[in-house]
């Protein structure tokens, strides 16, 4: 019993059919084919799936396909605009803020939104916003550099 | 001439595609008719499968296929071992368990799905029938009896080992006292955030098998899974493709792995195996799992006179590839950055019934330093010395290097007081001493823990490797001078795409962006070892280095030739060779033609190799070099890690006023993505001495099988550290580097849990056992 959805991502429409129980990191990996976005635990608390839906940061896979009919999503893919790189990505280039790459997608998601409710955070304020995303590699310095680095880029 | 490169902090090459979500990890790799493969896993920790019914599960929808250890028993070898010790136990490890199980996570059976969620579905109507046995969890219970779990052997011992040189009773026997601690290195989860994967592809026209895998080791897991399978291992590829972090528990080769391969073979189409996280707290290898008893014998003065260290191993229910070899490791390295002149280690290896434990991010050496480290301030306490001067007592001066331990090793350079010194200096270590006292006097907990390091890097040596401890490297000038580098150490986060190139372009001269670095593709790469031990850069870099070497000496003729002099005329710098006419004369070899060029790039060279027309009569066309480098010697980098801590009294919890850091990993290619592996080395050393624990319970249960319980460090709780280095080079190669991959996890894991005791020390405490628990330490100060 599928069901037909509707989801803008990264300013596309696609229209699908899906079955109710399929996740929405699964749509956007395996439908709609966009790997950028990735899976560390499938059980909502490593953040390594974490996209933008209607404009705030979630982990993708505790939604469900269908609870995305209608939703506007910006997946890591999506960032850039223009050709031109994020001030998240730029930092987190920068500062080396990424080893093996794999929670990078959701990291860079979640700063962006931390920065967007809060632009000028402490160092404590982003370490505290980053809660919800696991790093296994970088032990978190240069993270917390790249997006203090995206905070200062933003403002000049 | 000053680096252009090699030194600096370049950022990373491989960001770009990795920032914009366009790496490309193994669940990444779409291919059509992918059919997908969901396990069977036992639920019980020690059972017999009295009944096992797949048919429902063969009729439900989507299912291709569904296989059993029956199914598979004669026709995939065993998950091997490589570890080779004298009277070893290696029990028979089958990718399918056939009559019995042993360890909660064990695969059963393997259905084959058109998509993930029917196979997932499938799993749930296989009816397996378990007949409950005794099960042993704790290793010590194991050693002294316990249930039995291998029949056959008679008891629970995997292997028996006593290593370590001098004469250790004498030793005890001069100490004016002897300190005793028993010292529990409990179970941890590597937890790489990409689990594992495998994506196989078998093409019956080709008769060739595709194996991609999220692997430390695509060569060794190559040859290994060709045997299991029973493939000529020219016909199986394995790629390695963005692989998301190892830290030691993706150098191995895994009952799945090969499993997939042969189900390709079978069906004759692509499937896949994502691991969850679930089945990787399970299924992939643990780290740790020693309980040992240290005694370090001493004199009044602190000097040290002698250590034994009696270990109880967990092996886990049976070996995956280094199993056994990680207890070893901890034995080379106690005599941490001390000279101890009797050392003796007496290992007890035992089968226990849960998942296996290997190499985990320090493999062995962690527990080594950590033994040594408590041990030394526990020695410090009772003789009421500062623990820094204990240590110093204890230091080989830097002119004893290559300086002998009486673990057998050759330690190759080392200056351990000036990397003490330095911390301490940036620590402002008195003053800190001074706020302690001032602190303690207001009721405050605030405790400084020092743990001076020294680890063995670079492995190895293959004489002291089970499968080789050699690298290799190809790098190519193509006729357009673009440089391709094939390096046989395939990374996983550590960016030898960026370090390589800086190497490969400082030495030639071209820009860092001309340089491509190739790895994890058995097909397209040399055979190699893989990245672990934190060798890539001493073993693999100097690979590179030296194949570099004979590249500009070949091209260094052609120049010659080109130019009309002696090859011995021609000096190189910046990608530029020039002919030296006074040495040219000299050398008898006649004066250059007028019309010859004083001057040729090498990119010039890069064409003329190609073109042939302009190479010295003899020499083969072409420029490209293949390095296989044997290393001589292990390196051995050290440092002083201090951490300060402050303990609330209120909740038992544990806060972090500083972190200071002194590295010396010898030459750094990038102190970047030094710093970066330092950093993350210390948040996993964080993470185990007040965190992280693999929890099992009496029926063998894993109590912490998600991310809800299995506690990995947030940012929060990390502070900010304060890294500097030294830099002592290592003979043992001509870059002088050391290795740095190991170092925070080794370093730091003493220094959390010195500073912790230290903050409790008023209460009477020597020692605490980690993961430090705010309710353990909450029961300390409140003598509950
Ligand atoms: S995969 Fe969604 S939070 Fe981990
Ligand atoms: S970079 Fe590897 S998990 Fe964050």
């Amino acid at each position: 019993m599928k069901k037909a959805i509707s989801v803008n991502i990264n300013g596309a429409t696609h229209q699908s059919e899906v079955e109710p129980r399929l996740l929405l990191v699964h749509y956007i990996r395996d439908v709609i084919g966009l790997t950028g976005t990735h899976i560390g635990c499938e059980t909502s608390i490593c953040g390594a799936c974490t996209v933008m839906v209607d404009g705030q940061a979630v982990k993708s896979c505790t939604l469900l396909a269908v609870q995305a009919d209608g939703a506007i999503i910006k997946t890591i893919e999506g960032l850039a605009t223009g050709g031109e790189l994020h001030a998240v990505q730029e930092g987190f280039w920068e500062q080396h803020g990424l080893q093996c790459g794999y929670c990078t997608p959701g990291m860079i998601i979640a700063s962006a939104q931390l920065l967007d409710r809060n632009p000028s955070p402490t160092e404590d304020e982003i370490r505290h916003g980053l809660d919800g995303n696991l790093c296994r590699c970088t032990g978190y310095q240069h993270i917390v550099d790249a997006v203090q680095y995206a905070a200062r880029k933003a403002k000049a | 001439m000053a680096s252009k490169y090699v030194g600096k902090r370049v950022k990373r090459t491989e960001d770009p595609r990795l920032i914009q979500g366009l790496g490309h990890y193994v669940d990444d790799i779409k291919l059509p008719d992918t059919l997908h493969v969901a396990f069977l896993r036992s639920i019980y920790a020690h059972a017999r499968i009295t009944g096992l019914d797949v048919s429902e599960a063969r009729n439900a929808p989507g299912v291709v296929a569904v296989y059993t250890g029956k199914d598979v028993a004669e026709k995939v070898g065993p998950v091997p071992c490589a570890g080779a010790l004298p009277d070893l136990r290696v029990p028979d490890y089958r990718v399918l368990a056939r009559d019995k199980v042993y360890f909660v996570g064990q695969p059963i059976a393997a259905v084959v799905a058109t998509d993930r969620y029917a196979a997932r579905d499938a799993v749930d109507l296989i009816m397996c029938d378990y007949e409950e046995l005794p099960v042993v969890v704790d290793v010590e219970e194991a050693a002294k009896g316990g249930p039995v779990i291998y029949e056959e052997y008679g008891d629970n011992i995997a292997y028996r080992l006593t290593s370590g040189e001098g004469d250790i009773d004498a030793a005890m026997a001069a100490a004016d006292r002897v300190v005793k601690q028993r010292i529990v290195h409990q179970r941890l989860a590597p937890i790489a955030m990409e689990p594992r994967a495998v994506l196989a592809r078998y093409l019956p026209g080709e008769q060739e098998l595709t194996l991609w895998s999220s692997t430390q080791i695509p060569h060794l897991l190559r040859t290994q899974v060709a045997l299991m399978v029973g493939i000529p291992e020219n016909k199986l590829r394995v790629i390695a493709p963005e692989v998301g972090g190892g830290f030691g528990s993706k150098l191995n080769v895994y009952a799945e792995e090969a499993l997939l391969g042969w189900i390709s073979i079978q069906l004759g189409k692509p499937v896949k195996w994502i691991e969850t996280r679930r089945e990787n707290i399970q299924a992939t290898i643990h780290g740790r799992g020693q309980v040992g008893y240290v005694e370090l014998g001493c004199k009044n003065d602190g000097t040290i006179t002698g250590l034994r260290y009696n270990v109880f191993a967990d092996m886990g229910a049976y070996h995956q590839l280094l199993t056994p070899a990680i207890p070893t490791l901890t034995g080379l390295m106690l005599s941490g950055c001390y000279k101890i002149p009797a050392i003796q280690m007496n290992v007890t290896a035992c089968f226990t019934n849960k998942m296996s434990t290997d190499a985990y991010r320090g493999a062995g050496r962690p527990e080594a330093t950590y033994v040594v480290e408590r041990a030394m301030d526990i020695v410090a306490a009772e003789l009421g010395m500062d623990t820094t001067e204990v240590r110093r007592k204890n230091f080989p001066a830097p002119d004893e290097f290559p300086f002998k331990t009486a673990t057998g090793l050759f330690y190759d350079s080392g200056n351990y007081q000036g990397a003490l010194d330095k911390a301490l200096e940036n620590a402002g270590y008195q003053k800190l001493r001074e706020e302690q006292k001032r602190a303690r006097d207001e009721g405050r907990l605030i405790g400084i823990g020092v743990s001076t390091y020294v680890e063995i890097c670079a492995l190895g040596p293959s004489q002291a490797m089970p499968a080789g401890g050699w690298e290799s490297a190809t790098v190519r000038i193509e006729p357009t001078c673009k440089v391709t580098v094939l390096t046989g150490a395939s990374p996983h986060g550590q960016g030898q795409e960026t370090s390589f190139a800086q190497l490969v372009a400082e030495e030639l001269g071209v820009d860092l962006n001309d340089v491509t670095v190739i790895h994890g593709d058995t097909s397209i790469v040399q055979y190699g070892i893989g990245t672990f031990g934190s060798r890539a850069t001493a073993v693999g870099g100097t690979a590179v280095y030296n194949a570099v070497q004979s590249l500009k000496e070949k091209a260094s003729k052609i120049a010659a030739n080109i130019m009309g002099v002696d090859a011995s005329a021609v000096a190189f710098s910046e990608g530029v060779f020039s002919a030296e006419a006074a040495a040219a004369v000299a050398a008898g070899e006649g004066t250059q033609s007028e019309a010859a060029p004083r001057k040729v790039s090498i990119q010039e060279v890069a064409l003329a190799a190609h073109l042939a027309r302009q190479i010295p009569p003899g020499m083969e066309p072409g420029l490209s070099a293949t390095n296989f480098f044997e290393p001589t010697n292990f390196t051995f980098p050290f440092g002083t890690h201090i951490a300060v801590v402050e303990v609330d009294r209120e909740t038992g919890d544990i806060k972090f006023l500083r972190y200071v850091a002194v590295d010396d990993c010898g030459k750094m290619l990038n102190p970047l993505l030094v710093e970066g592996q330092i950093h993350g080395g210390i948040v996993q050393a964080l993470g185990q001495a007040l965190y992280e624990e693999v929890v099992y319970d009496e029926q063998g249960q894993i109590v912490t099988g998600t991310l809800m319980d299995y506690a990995v460090p947030k940012a929060a709780h990390a502070p900010r550290f304060e890294l500097d280095s030294t830099e002592t080079p290592s003979p043992v190669n001509p870059m002088g580097v050391k290795g740095v991959g190991e170092a925070g996890t080794i370093g730091a894991t003493p220094a959390i849990v010195n500073a912790v005791v230290d903050a409790l020390a008023p209460f009477g405490v020597r020692h605490l056992d980690m993961p430090i628990r705010p309710e353990s330490v909450w029961k300390i100060v409140n003598k509950a």
